[in-house]
């Protein structure tokens, strides 16, 4: 990939340096567990060891002698709502009368030093009656209820077509996808500080400031206004962070002790005080005519949700919506269905369902174009939706959707060479690296092909909205936005949008926090859509106004004039009044708030039809594996893709989000996976949850399709769940292909490819 | 908890005083809680994933496993310590990790600046797998390596090419 | 005093004696993650960093000491990687550049992990660990220093100064399994090491067992069948695959979180075959 060096430096479409980035090298950003107050205690967290118990008794008496203890709270001590839930709020704030999951919130203690809040958990007596733990998802449906809403939190079917109509190719298997973690490296943090009014003020690490305010609000007992959050520096999300972590626990603890209260999450607290990816079965059975051309596709989708509800409604709704993928489909029928058990509760990872369905019908369009004789890249093509065609819900992919195109671009990219030299055990490119176990001759090398389709925005009717606030005073355009920065970058697009809308050099991102109207969450790729949307408006709503006043001041018609590098000129071209936007902004007041929508979705009815989604974006993915054949080692060598964008925004920053997304998608395949034996996370630490190094990244080649989306306020798509999507698919593919072993399952452990033999 | 300690240490050429401190805390904790030096990240405590590294006589070590009671008589250097003078200043390999966009979140990003600064002090022009053998320690979940790897070879050219002139 | 950071072993053993419940720390890499995770309160520390003696290593015809205070970085260093090419490839292998500059042989020695890396290989060396007490030195066989996982039969307050191995006379070889490229905790290793002059061949085995074991069996065969006058020549499949077999029959594999039993055989198997050959075609 080439990042050509742009003459022009600022706007849109240029890869403009992060606004951040000076004080994150220096290691001064203040992430949220780098903040201090005087005063302030710690908070930490006492943790249920059974995946399912009825709370006998809690006596915290022993944990009020630890000196140095300021509180120690349970499920008495929450005054509002005693639930929370970013969809159903069904999960308790501290487990009172029944622990649902192994690591649930069980008590909280303040302390004047970590190690001292520590002892005091520790000192808290909780007796516990064990209870049978359900961990089988496949049980949930028939088994007794866990929660007083039941076992099934969604269950939907997608029918459609004649339901006669067969193909006389048919292939059918059983899919599985494990539990992956986002493990972003920034922990679970934040700092609660109690007001002199009764309120709290919460800085915290999160991804939807206004969403955690309402849950905390309600658990407080006090009204929102009360509760004000400010966005702490974010180390990562990947979805981690949109349900509630620790925000309720530090106000509790704040508003109890009238201290700052601080909490840090250790690692092995964060695997379990986050949801995790849905670990899903899927069965599907494709039928296709003798040129590959789907006839039908039938199937049937299990999630597991965990112990409660978070975001498992929507996960399925986007994984079913995607259980073909982006294909025409004359006639479907998949149901799908989403439980409780008393595991570790899931929702939101990069992806939200659709990485799930896509391993599965990937695979099977592989083996399809195998039963059919017919090149994989071709059948898709074949197969490929186009703009107008219908999804399997009904609802038609909208003008920009270019599928064809991505694919062949993505086929495009060179091919990595083969090595220059045999290489000798110990190389570090070789599967097994510096481990020796791999020489040239043990390696076969394979090539994996992919595609994908993710919705943007929310769904079915959860129609969400963002605000942005611009002002312009002495010279600078002050931003104001609630959304999140993560590390995606969104702080970058704010200064772009800003430089070129108002033609103004400098431009300030005011503090995320929730003195501003809802920005929503920075999650299913959707804040330069919805959030540089509201921030365009914003200022090109205070834009407006000054050349409103430069025209009236200079007797020409409103309307025409335009803002264009740095001047203020005619809209046809001419140098109009000739002036310097720097100039005309003198002793300037203005501002302006915006709230972006976007247009209505529905539900899907009782036969999963609808218009669900806003907007589409797809994804290719070419994978080329090296694999030691004999011991089941894998090295990716190189994957290469091409991305429907809509529009680049900022070519450096898009690069980044594909690369990194690609590299989650590489860990699903080959080595992430949060391992459960009966209902207890057994790898809650990096030791066994193995995230990929530099050593285990491939080669990344990337190709932007840009075709605007009309609907989109910059023509921008969200990019940085699609990456993540078909990455995984195609990776396993090339396995396949360099091993002959039929796959089923990721992540694919050296077992899985070894076989039989090795006993697994 | 036991005896509360007190002792000495070297940061970045200064002394510190440390006071009352538990005798467990690590490395990394003091430099955090106590010296208000947060440069240094805590994302694993057990040497992991490299967000806390630092120099401790001169060796690229995870803070989190040094034991700070025991650095007493060693010099210590952090992401803070890499530029003498405060301000804005930059060395080359920060200012290539932000001009080829190897910075997203952030959190891994002092550790590795550390790491880089390690390897070029010892290998001046590393091949790629030569690089990413070094950066192994260091974990990072938002960029997938690409932009770093392109961030090293930048500060590893830069400085051969500065070699290259001062050597006419 | 709580803190102590002698210069020397007596010193450490005075330590030891005025603090009985004293923790030793070198490299910290093992505990370290001990106490951060609370599953260890030290309340007294000896400090060994600035033990001299622990640091010195001296490669001679007759043998080979190395310091137990050695550290990972230091084991791949020219002298010693010629000396002992198996424990440098072993070395090169453990965490990340961070742990191998702070991580030390004796540390490894002393958590004795039944997947530590270089284990397998001072096992297949007949390696002797020096250990000082109060009471005295003593030279500990390897084999006898590891009593089951993590269990070593050393005696309270006995310190390990140095590991001696003979020198190198033949090729060595170390493979490790992990199921990512760096920074990996073996799903299986295999060390190799031939005496060309004694035409003696000796494996060491991690991860398949509750301490790194040998395979006696193995090693038998491969002595009696290699042509000692001709090793390229006799790596042919009779020797290669006898030896690979017998080697997967020692091992003791378990099922876990990381593997299981039977991977854990087969590879086994695959890597013994592998650095036989390699050691085989180096003549």
């Amino acid at each position: 990939m080439v990042i050509t060096r742009e003459r022009r430096t600022t706007g849109t479409g240029v890869s403009v340096a992060r606004p951040d980035g000076v004080p994150k090298v220096r290691g001064e950003f203040a992430f949220a567990s780098d903040l201090w107050m005087e005063g302030m205690l710690w908070g930490h967290t006492l943790r249920a060891p059974h995946a399912h118990a009825r709370i006998v008794s809690i006596d915290p008496s022993g944990a009020l002698r630890v000196p140095g203890v300021h509180a120690v709270l349970t499920a008495d001590d929450v005054p509002g709502r005693a639930t929370f839930g970013l969809v159903v709020p069904d999960q308790p704030v501290l487990a009172g009368d029944v622990v649902r999951f192994a690591g649930e919130a069980v008590a909280v203690v303040a302390a004047e030093h970590p190690e001292l809040a520590r002892q005091a958990a520790a000192a808290i007596r909780v007796e516990y009656e064990p209870l049978a733990p359900l961990v089988d998802a496949e049980l949930a449906l028939g088994a007794e209820p866990i929660h007083p809403d039941g076992n099934v939190y969604r269950q939907l079917v997608i029918r459609r077509g004649d339901a006669a109509a067969h193909g006389p190719i048919a292939v059918e298997g059983e899919y599985e996808v494990g539990m992956q973690d986002q493990a972003p490296l920034g922990p679970e943090a934040g700092l609660a500080v109690p007001a002199d009014d009764g309120g709290v003020e919460l800085f915290v690490a999160t991804q939807y400031l206004h969403v955690d305010r309402e849950q905390t609000a309600a658990a407080l007992g006090l009204d929102p206004q009360l509760v004000r959050l400010t966005l702490g520096g974010v180390g990562g999300a990947f979805g981690a962070r949109e349900d509630i972590s620790l925000q309720i626990h530090l106000c509790l603890l704040a508003l109890q002790t009238r201290r700052p209260v601080k909490m840090v999450y250790s690692r092995a607290e964060s695997f379990v005080g986050h949801v995790h990816r849905h670990p899903a079965r899927i069965r599907l059975r494709h039928e296709a005519d003798r040129d590959g051309r789907l006839v039908r596709v039938e199937g049937r989708m299990l999630l597991d949700g965990g112990a409660y509800a978070s975001t498992s409604v929507p996960v399925l709704v986007n994984a079913m919506s995607f259980a073909a993928g982006p294909y025409r489909v004359p006639t479907v029928d998949v149901e799908g269905i989403v439980v409780r058990t008393n595991n570790p509760p899931c929702g939101a990872m990069r992806g939200f369902g659709a990485v799930q369905a896509c391993f599965a019908y990937e695979a099977q369009m592989d083996r399809l174009a195998a039963a059919c004789g017919v090149d994989p890249v071709e059948l898709r093509l074949r197969n490929a939706m186009g703009p107008g065609d219908e999804f399997i819900f009904g609802q038609r992919a909208g003008a920009s959707f270019p599928l064809r195109e991505t694919i062949r671009a993505c086929t495009r990219h060179p091919l990595p060479e083969p090595p220059v030299q045999s290489r000798e055990a110990g190389a570090a490119d070789l599967p097994g690296a510096s481990g020796r176990t791999t020489e040239e001759h043990d390696v076969r090398r394979g090539i994996g092909f992919a595609v994908s389709v993710k919705n943007l925005m929310f769904s079915e009717g959860h129609d969400d909205l963002s605000t942005a606030h611009c002002r312009l005073r002495d010279g600078v355009v002050t931003v104001t936005c609630a959304a999140a920065e993560v590390g995606q970058g969104f702080v970058t697009l704010v200064h772009q949008i800003a430089h070129e809308v108002l033609g103004v050099e400098r431009v300030v991102v005011a503090p995320a926090d929730t003195s501003i109207g809802d920005a929503g969450s920075t999650s299913a790729s959707r804040q330069t859509w919805m959030s540089g949307g509201a921030v365009l408006a914003a200022c090109e709503a205070v834009r407006d106004e000054l050349l409103d006043r430069v025209a009236r001041d200079h007797a020409v018609a409103a309307g025409s004039l335009a803002v264009r590098n740095g001047s203020i000129v005619g809209t046809d071209g001419s140098r109009g009044v000739d002036l310097r936007v720097e100039d005309a902004i003198r002793g300037v007041d203005l501002e302006a708030t915006r709230v972006h929508r976007h247009r209505p979705t529905t539900p899907l009815d009782a036969d999963g039809q609808g218009e669900p989604h806003v907007a589409f974006a797809v994804a290719a993915h070419r994978a080329v594996v090296d694999v030691d054949v004999e011991l089941g080692l894998v090295r990716v060598v190189q994957v290469a893709t091409a991305q429907d964008v809509g529009r680049v925004l900022n070519p450096l920053q898009a690069l980044g989000q594909i690369e990194g997304g690609i590299a989650q998608g590489l860990g699903l395949a080959v080595m992430e996976e949060v391992i459960l034996d009966q209902g207890h996370i057994r790898n809650a630490s990096f030791t066994d949850y193995l995230v990929p190094t530099a050593l285990d990244a491939a080669e990344v080649l990337v190709d932007f399709v840009e075709v605007p989306d009309p609907d989109a306020p910059l023509g921008a798509k969200g990019i940085g769940e699609p990456p993540t999507i078909s990455s995984t698919p195609a990776i396993v593919a090339a396995i396949r292909d360099a091993t002959g072993v039929p796959l089923r399952r990721v992540p694919v452990r050296p077992s899985d490819i070894v076989g039989p033999s090795s006993g697994s | 908890m036991a005896d509360p300690l007190s002792y000495r240490i070297r940061v970045n050429g200064q002394s510190h005083d440390v006071c009352d401190a538990w005798i467990g805390e690590s490395l990394l904790f003091v430099l955090r809680e106590r010296l208000g030096l947060s440069g240094a990240k805590n994302a694993c405590e057990q040497g992991e994933c490299g967000s806390c590294s630092v120099f401790v006589d001169g060796q690229l070590v995870c803070s989190c496993l040094v034991l700070a009671a025991t650095v007493p008589g060693a010099e210590v250097v952090t992401i803070e310590g890499l530029t003498a003078g405060g301000g804005t200043a930059l060395t080359d390999v920060q200012q290539a990790f932000l001009d080829e966009g190897a910075v997203q979140c952030g959190f891994c990003t002092p550790g590795l600046v550390m790491t880089v600064h390690d390897l070029l002090e010892r290998d001046t022009l590393p091949s790629e797998l030569a690089v990413r053998e070094a950066l192994a320690g260091n974990l990072c979940r938002c960029t997938g390596y690409g932009r770093i790897l392109a961030a090293v070879a930048r500060a590893a050219s830069g400085r051969a090419g500065t070699n290259r002139d001062s050597a006419r | 005093m709580s803190v102590a950071a002698p210069a020397s072993i007596p010193g450490v053993l005075d330590a030891w004696t005025d603090r009985p419940d004293a923790t030793l720390v070198a490299g910290g890499t093992d505990i370290m993650v001990d106490v951060n995770f609370a599953r260890r309160r030290p309340s007294s520390v000896i400090a060994l960093h600035n033990v001299g003696e622990l640091r010195e290593r001296s490669v001679g015809d007759v043998g080979v000491t190395i310091g137990a205070g050695v550290t990972y970085t230091e084991l791949q260093d020219r002298e010693l990687a010629t000396a002992v090419p198996a424990l440098a490839q072993a070395a090169r292998t453990v965490g990340s550049p961070q742990i191998r500059n702070a991580g030390t042989i004796g540390g490894n020695i002393g958590t004795a992990s039944p997947a530590g890396d270089t284990l397998p290989v001072l096992v297949a060396l007949d390696a002797v660990v020096d250990v000082q007490g109060v009471g005295g030195t003593r030279e500990v066989p390897i084999d006898e220093l590891f009593t089951g996982p993590k269990r070593t039969a050393l005696a309270a307050h006995e310190v390990i100064t140095a590991v001696r191995v003979p020198p190198c006379r033949g090729p060595q070889e170390f493979l490790k399994v992990g199921t990512r490229n760096a920074m990996i905790i073996a799903t299986v290793s295999v060390a190799l090491v031939l005496d060309r002059d004694a035409r003696t061949v000796r494996v060491g085995l991690g991860a398949v067992g509750p301490v790194a074991l040998r395979a006696v069996e193995a090693e038998r065969f491969a002595e009696a069948t290699i042509d000692w006058d001709d090793p390229v020549r006799s790596a042919d499949a009779t020797l290669l695959t006898g030896f690979a077999d017998r080697v997967a029959d020692a091992a003791r594999p378990i099922d876990d979180h990381r593997s299981t039993a039977g991977y854990r055989r087969h590879a086994v198997q695959i890597l013994a075959r592998r650095a036989l050959q390699r050691a085989c075609s180096h003549g």
